[in-house]
């Protein structure tokens, strides 16, 4: 079980080469999220963080689910900093015992990282005139209820 | 003394990544209610407390959460992990 907040950027191939690998491990599933732009002007996001709580709220998250799935590895990395469209903001990496443990608990990991987590993100337009914090939506809280 | 730390729009309005403030307030809420009382710039920030979330000793708790023995307090809006 791994937990990572960091400005750095991650290299997926190298995070996952020793990643879930105990022998009952039967499926490993991973998710990254990048910077994306909808609109054509987004130059990048800035992410704020609350340093150590970040920490703890994700790695308390992990826990649950590697608990509730029985989850033979874990690794959560979240950056914060400025970050460029078409950069990683972040990756979570579930290992189980079949595919089903690890996709459901690779979503109930980013459902919760969602509204959970103290990150907030500012997005900057490229012509740097526009810097305005992306709200919340109700359907991300609304998310956490199947679980 | 408890440090009061605020993150995203809230530090904005109120200008400051954090502060310690000498306080008797029992509450998150009673405190919420002492800056409101000291300047605008902190009445606008907690306008709205549904907006908001807080979180003590960084874990997250209501507006009704008690002080005692606190250290830290943490205002910010919902999050934006992910």
């Amino acid at each position: 079980m791994k937990v990572r907040v960091q400005s750095d950027d991650f290299d997926l191939a190298a995070e996952l080469a020793g990643f879930g690998q105990a022998a009952n491990t039967g499926a490993t599933v991973t998710f990254t999220g990048l910077v994306r732009d909808d609109t054509g002007v987004l130059d990048c996001l800035e992410i704020e963080h609350y340093p150590g709580m970040c920490e703890r709220a994700i790695a308390k998250i992990a826990d649950e689910a590697a608990m509730r799935w029985a989850l033979t590895d874990c690794l959560v990395i979240h950056r914060y900093g400025k970050l460029h469209v078409g950069e990683q903001i972040m990756m979570v990496a579930t290992a189980g015992r079949h595919r089903v443990e690890a996709f459901e608990a690779a979503e109930y990991l980013m459902d919760y990282l969602k509204s959970r987590a103290p990150f907030w993100k500012k997005e900057i337009s490229r012509d740097g005139t526009v810097a305005q914090w992306v709200s919340a939506k109700d359907s991300d809280e609304d998310a956490l209820t199947r679980w | 003394m408890i440090d009061v730390v605020y993150f995203a729009w809230v530090r904005e309005r109120i200008g400051l990544p954090s502060e310690q403030i000498e306080t008797t307030a029992e509450t998150v809420m009673d405190l919420v209610n002492e800056l409101k009382a000291r300047e605008e710039r902190y009445d606008l920030a907690f306008a709205d407390l549904e907006s908001l979330r807080v979180a003590v000793d960084q874990e997250l708790v209501d507006f009704d959460a008690p002080l005692a023995g606190v250290r830290e307090v943490a205002f910010f809006p919902p999050m934006t992990g992910g």
